[in-house]
């Protein structure tokens, strides 16, 4: 008798692919396998519990679903952006795929956890002005900028590399 | 006596009848009164469209210039309806367009329209006004050519989230230079490009528009001129509110804005440069709507543009607010009536954003106006919910989402029961209740005996037995939608309370433990109920009785038990139990 089988609470609804709900965007947990030898690829994306994607779950309506997923996608389309990072008084570069991040937000974020700084916040009048670091970045034209002056898209397809400079050095960077 | 009054008076008194239930309450006091009653109602409202045919619709309603209806289930929303399983409008169309040729104004929700049923609409009804589709499909953009080209007075085209195919920009140019009617345009859902010279002269023409919502595609650089053109709106929807940074670009949208002097609502914002909000500022005292749940900023930016608004009224927001945003929020929008937090990153397995229950506790403690909240979070705990009851019984609306659908009190480590439990009972008046967390059938309990209010109730992966289920299903007097999955209510409480079933609108429930037999004996019992057994496995009855369905459907119905358009995966059950199929 099937019994057990009808009783048997189910996550999620049987015969379905229970990859559905995509992750869209999985922030700063990827390593960098060019760099980092000894840290197993692998695990990195795996840990911590990536939970077993539920049909449905979390109640995010599929239009919102493809705006995420849009924004993620067309941060991924073609090749990778990879940029060289480096950091005052840090004894090596790291480097991050630019195409990775969906926004300023994401990237800022990625970089503290990368390097162990603070940042703060942008504003377009100050700058990081009071932050203890401030990231900029080189563009096509050779010009140091701040990170954050201009719209994203823009900044992805422009910056060569990027320097986290110590926030008393940033002083003077405008873009306006 | 009741016969003396003439007909004409009686009618006069009803047209001040404007709610659905006031008239259908009038149509029950005698027989004449229902003929007065069922001659002059214009509009209607159809929760379920299986609940009622066409035909009967028509037959007891032969004036009608408005109808309202909706289709799949809310859950449907999240994918948990197969694709196929029904809601067409075309037959309630069809059937309308020929007995209603005055009819003025379509609204649906969840259902299939199709270009045909776009084309019918604007072709028979000669004074078509208003049409709102809300989560609707199956239509493309030449079903729009044909309501631009048709419709000579039409007032409002909203087509709120619908998937619409898009094979042409061009459809928007259908509009005659003659039509100057348009009061509402919502575009926001199409994806591609619209050709900004035939908006602009759209808008041009029509004096009396006051909701424009672009789509994405229109980029900030037009957005100026746009509203240079409409400076009457009450409602605007940005388009993508990106570009480079140029002063001359600011300041024309600076200008542009401050034209605006009604304007009340604001949406949009895909892609947000955050140096371009403030040429909104001069707008935000008068703002009492604010959608920025598209807009990927920080909290310092979020946080500048709210503490503006200090009429705000109802606020959707991604939760890049974080908690100290939501702080400022609680301490400068005391109008707050309404506040949604959507997640940025709603599948990544670790929070990307400091955004805990604090914050709505804090939202919950400031705001005193604030009845109506969907929050999503990772957290929470009995202390944080007990709380919020305790600071704000005026709940109505009350959706919480924990990512982690089984998550404890992230302190104590105990179900969320009491948090729960707290709301339902210090917030008397709650209509909607949405729960997630670790919750047992103690929670239900505290349902059944509190939320006597209680409308519509979803649940997810919680409870322990069937005693769950029976609590709801016996203490909620006003229960009128109940939507339930992943839990382990099976066929005992449903068929204890099978009477119930009937005062309601529906039941949906998928992945819990309700067995075939069980609906059989369901649908034997009660004859006015539907009730659809939704299996991609196969007919049910070629496994045994005792086997759970993967869903069932049961609702109410005075139209006859069959629907003729359902699809291989759905079963309905006659009062001989004999599976039926399309």
């Amino acid at each position: 008798m099937e019994t057990s089988v009808a009783t048997e609470l189910r996550l999620g609804l049987p015969g379905r692919d229970e990859s559905e709900a995509k992750i869209t965007s999985v922030s700063n947990k990827r390593s960098s396998s060019e760099m980092d030898d000894s840290c197993d690829p692998q695990q990195e994306s795996v840990a911590p519990a990536q939970k077993a994607q539920v049909v449905g779950w979390p109640p995010v309506r599929s239009y919102r679903k493809n705006i995420l997923q849009k924004k993620a996608e067309s941060s991924s389309d073609g090749s990778a952006m990879f940029v060289k990072v480096s950091m005052d008084g840090a004894p090596y570069l790291r480097k991050i795929d630019l195409k990775f991040y969906m926004n300023y937000l994401d990237l800022l974020k990625a970089l503290q956890n990368m390097f162990k700084c603070t940042i703060g916040v942008y504003s377009e009048r100050e700058g990081y002005d009071g932050s203890e670091f401030a990231p900029t970045y080189e563009d096509k034209d050779g010009d140091w900028m701040l990170v954050g002056d201009v719209p994203w898209e823009m900044f992805v397809t422009s910056c060569k590399r990027m320097r986290i400079m110590k926030g008393s050095e940033a002083r003077g960077l405008g873009c306006l | 006596m009741a016969y003396s009054f003439p007909e004409e008076v009686l009618e006069h008194v009803f047209s001040f009848l404007s709610s659905d239930r006031d008239r259908n309450a009038v149509s029950l006091v005698c027989k004449s009164w229902y003929d007065i009653e069922r001659w002059c109602r214009r509009r209607i409202f159809v929760g379920n469209c299986y609940a009622v045919s066409p035909e009967m619709v028509i037959r007891r309603f032969p004036e009608l210039r408005a109808v309202e209806m909706k289709g799949k289930p809310h859950f449907a929303d999240f994918n948990l309806v197969p694709e196929g399983w029904g809601a067409y409008a075309y037959p309630w169309i069809a059937a309308m367009a020929e007995a209603y040729p005055f009819l003025e104004e379509i609204k649906l929700k969840r259902m299939v329209v199709t270009d045909d049923t776009l084309e019918l609409i604007s072709k028979s009804c000669k004074n078509f006004k208003l049409l709102v589709l809300t989560s609707c499909e199956g239509f493309t953009t030449d079903g729009l050519a044909s309501i631009a080209a048709n419709c000579r007075h039409l007032r409002e085209l909203d087509l709120r989230e619908s998937e619409v195919e898009e094979l042409s920009g061009h459809w928007l140019s259908h509009f005659p230079d003659s039509c100057t009617s348009l009061v509402s345009l919502n575009i926001s859902c199409l994806g591609s490009e619209v050709s900004f010279s035939i908006l602009e002269r759209l808008v041009a023409r029509s004096p009396n528009l006051r909701t424009l919502r672009l789509n994405r595609a229109v980029p900030l650089e037009r957005l100026a001129n746009l509203i240079r053109r409409a400076p009457q709106l009450v409602e605007l929807g940005t388009g993508a509110y990106s570009a480079e940074i140029r002063s001359d670009t600011f300041s024309n949208l600076a200008d542009a804005f401050s034209a605006c002097k009604q304007l009340k609502a604001l949406s949009g914002f895909w892609d947000v440069v955050p140096s371009y909000l403030p040429a909104m500022y001069s707008v935000c005292s008068g703002i009492t709507s604010l959608n920025l749940s598209y807009a990927a900023i920080p909290s310092t930016d979020l946080v500048k543009l709210i503490s503006q608004c200090q009429n705000l009224q109802r606020l959707w927001v991604m939760d890049y607010i974080e908690d100290s945003g939501l702080d400022v929020l609680a301490a400068s929008c005391k109008d707050l009536q309404e506040l949604r937090v959507f997640p940025s990153d709603p599948f990544g397995a670790e929070p990307n954003v400091s955004l805990t229950e604090q914050g709505l506790v804090s939202v919950s403690e400031g705001c005193p106006k604030l009845e109506s909240v969907l929050y999503f979070c990772r957290q929470m705990s009995n202390a944080a919910l007990i709380a919020i009851a305790k600071n704000r019984p005026n709940f109505i609306r009350f959706r919480l989402c924990i990512i982690d659908p089984q998550a404890p009190d992230y302190l104590t480590l105990e179900p969320l029961d009491a948090g729960f439990g707290a709301i339902v009972e210090k917030c008397k008046e709650l209509r909607r209740l949405s729960m997630t967390g670790l919750l047992t059938d103690r929670v239900f309990k505290y349902i059944g005996s509190h939320a006597k209010k209680l409308e519509m109730l979803s649940i997810a992966f919680a409870g322990d037995s069937d005693l769950g289920l029976h609590h709801v299903l016996s203490g909620c007097d006003s229960l009128r939608k109940l939507e339930i999955r992943d839990c382990p209510f099976g066929d005992k409480a449903l068929l204890a309370n099978a009477a119930k079933l009937e005062t309601m609108r529906s039941l949906w429930m998928s992945s819990c433990s309700v067995s075939f037999g069980a609906c059989k004996l369901l649908a034997q019992k009660m004859p006015r109920l539907n009730v659809e057994v939704i299996d991609e496995r196969g007919p049910p009855d070629s496994r045994p009785e005792s086997c759970s369905v993967e869903r069932v459907y049961v609702y109410r119905t005075v139209a006859s038990r069959q629907r003729l358009d359902m699809p291989d995966f759905v079963w309905t059950l006659d009062e001989d139990s004999s599976l039926r199929y399309s």
